[in-house]
């Protein structure tokens, strides 16, 4: 395919460019003829969906950043001209806002897609890590973004988040004095915040070029796990799969205009309204939601370094994933055992999410602790055992074809071209 | 050409490999040395600048605070916890048995003159301004302060007594210029 590209020079100006510079080449090959396997259900919009949700983010950010002022005296009223002066600035804030709260879910449910169906073994290891990557910068992106209103949750929050790196050691308090840039959160803090705030999506957009170069390299997974074989087992990227995340796109669209517009509120917190005062503690902080499940991880443990460390330690084990889980099997539907303890484990998730948001006393302190518990011993106890003693389930399809046709035992697809 | 090749090889084979080596590590070296110092300066202007570390002392008139009483300072942007402890306080403060705390440490330790009770009204655990200095405030179970993001409680001496915080209330440094003024920072 690619030699037919080279050979077949295209004329115009769309060619002579071409020949300099092979962007259409490389449109062409990569979003057009891209053979993408045939059997992807919805699960697969996810990707495109965070990468337009990125976007959105990095337009609405931008045009805030216009109206917003990074100073303690001045940020929590310029939030509030933004809001009421500025032509339609209600519902830039709303959108960035919202938009915080979409792309985790989605960012979410592609995670949980790849832990399902196995996407971050062999040879995808590195897509996956690079993966871990950007949620690790959409989460710092994330946090300091939620200090810039400077309400008393954004405060408040700064506070208990900065304070965790005072866990460490001897180095915990420079650590400490160096991210505030002073004895406590305050004007250098936000003004760096914001700062950062503005870099780290421009980051985000080059970790998820990598993460493509490297989905493009083997392509993308499957429902089956099996891996495309022949010709058969794939379309072209475009009309087929353009026109299904496109589909998808209005869904989510939908569903995101629906928040902004009725409920714009519904994932914030009410405190993040009031002014930042230094010298008042809210009588309950909370994180955003989507740190829910972590900030439970922290609260379960009762010494503080090693909440902390356990805390970045949810996170950090992801990386290990491919050499956690080395089953050879990818697909879940195909892995009895590990199938029952994957929804265990999103449950687990949502129970941490939800212990997470209440007062760390009585019974929620030792609920988040078994859930804490399930959580490693997921990763770290249960995916190598069944990796040594979980069987193939009889059903494993030969190929992709033989799947989506349904014929069990067909070979014949096999025997054709062998990529 | 090939009389340039030829020639090139010849100093090639020439070459004085000690004067090399000594060129490589002196030019990797001040690089090196160069760019760690430059690095540095960048990095630390991210700490507290000048005018942030000029505001690291403050004087307190304790004069108007009567037996009983709380007063709420800032240092460092940091709230700052002064009581004017009563007999009461003061007794159960240095009658606790040292040896049962989370983070051991006498009354005595803490307090310059123990009718002044000066320490940083930040929780140890994650940062949070505990409860206690308005009159109606919770003061824990130690009759202290309680911190309501996690549930410390410290006593009157402001240890740590009971929840995750791992340190007492830090005293910060601070010296009485009179019998009614002190200085913090």
């Amino acid at each position: 395919m690619k030699n037919n590209n080279e050979n077949q020079e295209q004329k115009g100006v769309t060619g002579w460019i071409d020949k300099r510079l092979p962007i259409f080449t490389f449109m062409n090959h990569n979003l057009r003829d891209y053979p993408t396997p045939k059997n992807l259900n919805y699960f697969w919009n996810f990707g495109s969906l965070a990468g337009i949700t990125l976007v959105i983010m990095i337009i609405t950010g931008i045009l805030l950043a216009m109206q917003y002022t990074a100073n303690t005296d001045l940020a929590f009223e310029s939030v509030e001209r933004i809001m009421r002066d500025v032509n339609n600035g209600w519902l830039l804030r709303y959108i960035h806002m919202n938009g915080a709260s979409m792309f985790f879910i989605i960012v979410f449910i592609h995670i949980f897609r790849g832990l399902y169906y196995g996407s971050y073994k062999y040879p995808r290891e590195i897509l996956w890590m690079l993966g871990v990557v950007i949620l690790l910068l959409m989460m710092a992106t994330a946090f300091m973004g939620y200090v810039l209103p400077w309400g008393q949750m954004s405060f408040w929050g700064a506070t208990v988040i900065t304070n965790l790196f005072s866990a460490f050691p001897i180095i915990g308090d420079y650590i400490v004095t160096f991210l505030w840039g002073g004895f406590s959160v305050d004007n250098p803090t936000l003004s760096r915040f914001f700062v950062l705030h503005y870099l780290l999506p421009f980051a985000i957009v080059g970790v998820v070029a990598l993460h493509l170069v490297a989905l493009h390299q083997f392509g993308s997974n499957n429902p089956t796990g099996v891996d495309v074989k022949s010709e058969n087992d794939t379309i072209p990227f475009h009309p087929y799969y353009t026109v299904k995340d496109y589909f998808g796109l209005g869904v989510f669209l939908i569903v995101f205009a629906g928040l902004v517009f009725f409920a714009p509120n519904f994932l914030g917190h009410p405190d993040n309204y009031i002014p930042a005062n230094p010298l008042q503690t809210p009588a309950h902080i909370v994180p955003e939601w989507y740190f829910l499940p972590f900030y439970a991880i922290l609260r379960a443990v009762p010494d503080k370094l090693l909440g902390v460390l356990l805390m970045f330690a949810a996170v950090l084990v992801l990386f290990f994933l491919p050499w956690l889980d080395k089953h050879k099997v990818r697909s879940a539907n195909f892995r009895p055992f590990y199938k029952q303890f994957y929804w265990l484990f999103a449950i687990d998730c949502i129970i941490l999410g939800w212990v997470g948001a209440m007062p760390a006393e009585g019974i929620y302190v030792l609920i988040a602790r078994i859930a804490t518990a399930y959580y490693f011993s997921f990763f770290l106890i249960i995916m190598p055992l069944l990796s040594k003693f979980e069987k193939v389930s009889d059903h494993l399809p030969s190929s992709i074809s033989s799947a989506v046709l349904s014929k069990k035992f067909d070979n014949s697809t096999k025997e054709s071209y062998v990529k | 050409m090939d009389k340039i090749d030829s020639k090139n090889k010849k100093t090639v084979s020439s070459v004085d490999e000690d004067k090399r080596d000594f060129l490589f590590v002196t030019t990797a070296g001040l690089a090196i040395a160069g760019g760690g110092v430059t690095l540095w300066s960048m990095i630390d202007t991210m700490n507290p600048s000048k005018d942030v570390l000029a505001l690291a002392s403050t004087e307190v008139d304790l004069s108007p605070i009567e037996e009983g009483q709380s007063l709420t300072v800032m240092w460092r942007g940091k709230p700052i916890f002064i009581r004017h402890r009563t007999n009461e306080e003061i007794d159960d403060a240095s009658g606790t048995d040292v040896t049962n705390l989370i983070h051991k440490a006498t009354d005595e330790s803490r307090v310059k003159n123990p009718k002044w009770l000066v320490v940083v009204g930040v929780c140890t655990h994650l940062g949070c301004v505990p409860l206690g200095q308005k009159i109606g405030d919770s003061k824990g179970d130690f009759n202290g302060w309680f911190c309501p993001c996690h549930g410390s409680h410290y006593d009157t001496s402001g240890r740590i007594r009971k929840g995750p915080a791992p340190l007492n209330l830090e005293v910060p440094p601070y010296e009485f210029v009179s019998d009614d003024i002190i200085r913090i920072g």
